[in-house]
C-alpha cells in the first residue's frame, strides 16, 4: 500500500508581513492619537445633535461636575504661568519658580486659591480633593480666572462643560459670571447624539 | 512561535585556516513583534476617536436698557418653555399678566412626540421651508451659501409672525434639560430663543402645577 507522505513543512513562519502590518498600525495610532489630559471633573456630557467641532487649542474649558462643583482648565503652558502669577498676587500667595513651572504642566483643577499650594506640590495629583473653585459672590474667584485668562489669552474661546445632573442655577451663575467679563458668546460642551 | 537559531553546533575541528561562523540569515523577531503590539495595544486603548461637540450659544449683553428700548416680543407667537425637576416641561403661549387670569399650563416631555411636536406645529410654514432646503443642499441641489443665504432671508420676511421660544429654567432643572432644549430649537428650525429665567408667576405655576393643567 503506497504510504501518502505528508509533505514536511518548516515549523518557522515568516513573520515579516504580521511585523509590517503591526508597526503600520502603530505608526498610525501614534500619529493620530492625542492624549487625554487628565480632568479632576468627572462630568457625563449630555448629547446633542450639534456638529460643531470643539477647537483644539485656546480653549478655556468650565467644567461643571454633578455635585455643581466647578473645575477649570486652560491650555498653554505660558498662558496658565502668566495666569498663576497674577493669581497669586491677587491673593497674596507667592508661588515658586518651580511652583509656576509645575502648574503650567497640569490640567484642570477644581479648588480654591487657598489650596492651590497643597495641589501643586502634592506628590499624588489624583489623590487630591477638588473642593470646587468658589463662585458665590463674596469670593468669586471663577471670575478672576476668567479676567486674567482673557487678560493673557485673548483669544481663547470659552467652553462650558457640565454633567448632565448638574443644576441650572449653577451653570446660570457660571453663564452669568462670563457675561460680567464680556464672554456673551459661548460653546457647551456635548456628545454627538445618534439621529433619531 | 519562538525560533532556536542555531550556529551549527558541533563543527568545532579546525581545519587548515579559520573559518567564519556561519550565523543563520533568520533573526528572532519574536521580541520586536511582541513589543510592536504591545504599543499597537497602548495606542488603540488611549486614543480618543469622539472628539467632543459643542453647541455654540449667544447671550445677549448685559446692560442696563430701559424698560421702554426693550425689545417687546409679539406675545401671540412666544412659546414659554419651563423646563422643572424630574424632567418635566409645561408650555404656554403668551405672557403672563398679573392682573389678568393665568395661562393654563401644558404639560409635555422631551421626547419625539413632546416638544419637538408642538414646535414643528407651531412653526410648521419655516420649518418646512428649511427642511425642503436642506434635501437640496444633501442632493447638491443648492449650496451651502445659498442655504445660508435663503434662509436669513426667510428668517427676515416672517420676523413679526414667527415663533419665539422662551426657554425659562427653574432652580430645580439640570443641565441636560437646557441641551435638551436647545437641541430641540435646532432640530426643529427655531429662528428666535432665548435662555431667561421664570418669574415668580412661572415658579408659582410650576410649584402649583396640577392647579394650573387644564
Amino acid at each position: 500500500m503506497p504510504k501518502i507522505k505528508m509533505p514536511v513543512s518548516s515549523p518557522f513562519i515568516d513573520m515579516t508581513p504580521m511585523v509590517d502590518l503591526a508597526f503600520l498600525l502603530v505608526t498610525f495610532f501614534m500619529l493620530i492619537s492625542q492624549f487625554r489630559a487628565e480632568e479632576s471633573a468627572e462630568v457625563e456630557i449630555p448629547s446633542s445633535i450639534s456638529d460643531l467641532k470643539v477647537p483644539e487649542r485656546d480653549i478655556m474649558m468650565i467644567s461643571v461636575d454633578s455635585d455643581n462643583l466647578v473645575h477649570y482648565n486652560i491650555d498653554g503652558q505660558e498662558t496658565r504661568a502668566n495666569i498663576l502669577k497674577k493669581m497669586g498676587e491677587k491673593y497674596d500667595i507667592t508661588f515658586t519658580e518651580a511652583e509656576i513651572l509645575t502648574f503650567s504642566n497640569l490640567a484642570s483643577f477644581g479648588l480654591p486659591m487657598s489650596e492651590m499650594k497643597g495641589f501643586i506640590n502634592a506628590s499624588d495629583k489624583a489623590s487630591v480633593k477638588h473642593s470646587g473653585i468658589p463662585v458665590d459672590s463674596l469670593n468669586n474667584q471663577l471670575s478672576d480666572w476668567v479676567l486674567y485668562s482673557r487678560l493673557s489669552s485673548p483669544q481663547s474661546r470659552v467652553a462650558i462643560r457640565g454633567d448632565v445632573n448638574a443644576s441650572y442655577p449653577t451653570i446660570r451663575r457660571v453663564m452669568d459670571i462670563l457675561q460680567e467679563k464680556k464672554v456673551n458668546k459661548f460653546n457647551l460642551i456635548t456628545n454627538m447624539e445618534v439621529a433619531n | 512561535m519562538a525560533e532556536i537559531i542555531s550556529d551549527g553546533g558541533g563543527k568545532k575541528k579546525h581545519k587548515g585556516g579559520v573559518k567564519a561562523k556561519k550565523h543563520s540569515t533568520r533573526v528572532d523577531m519574536t521580541p520586536m513583534v511582541d513589543l510592536g503590539f504591545l504599543l499597537l495595544t497602548f495606542f488603540i486603548l488611549t486614543t480618543t476617536f469622539n472628539k467632543p461637540q459643542a453647541m455654540e450659544i449667544s447671550m445677549p449683553i448685559k446692560e442696563d436698557v430701559p424698560d421702554e428700548e426693550k425689545t417687546k416680543v409679539p406675545a401671540e407667537f412666544t412659546l414659554n418653555l419651563l423646563l422643572s425637576k424630574d424632567d418635566k416641561v409645561y408650555w404656554y403661549m403668551g405672557n403672563i399678566d398679573p392682573n389678568k387670569e393665568m395661562p393654563s399650563l401644558n404639560p409635555t416631555n422631551y421626547s419625539k412626540d413632546g416638544i419637538r411636536k408642538l414646535l414643528v406645529e407651531k412653526n410648521r410654514k419655516i420649518y418646512e421651508q428649511i427642511e425642503a432646503w436642506k434635501r437640496d443642499v444633501e442632493n447638491r441641489r443648492m449650496t451651502q451659501d445659498e442655504f445660508a443665504e435663503k434662509k436669513k432671508g426667510l428668517r427676515e420676511d416672517n420676523k413679526r409672525t414667527s415663533l419665539i421660544v422662551l426657554i425659562k429654567p427653574d432652580k430645580d432643572a439640570r443641565y441636560k434639560n437646557i441641551v435638551d432644549a436647545l437641541d430641540e430649537m435646532a432640530i426643529c428650525n427655531i429662528g428666535s430663543y432665548a435662555l431667561l429665567e421664570a418669574n415668580e408667576y412661572e415658579v408659582q405655576m410650576i410649584d402649583n402645577a396640577e392647579t394650573y393643567i387644564n
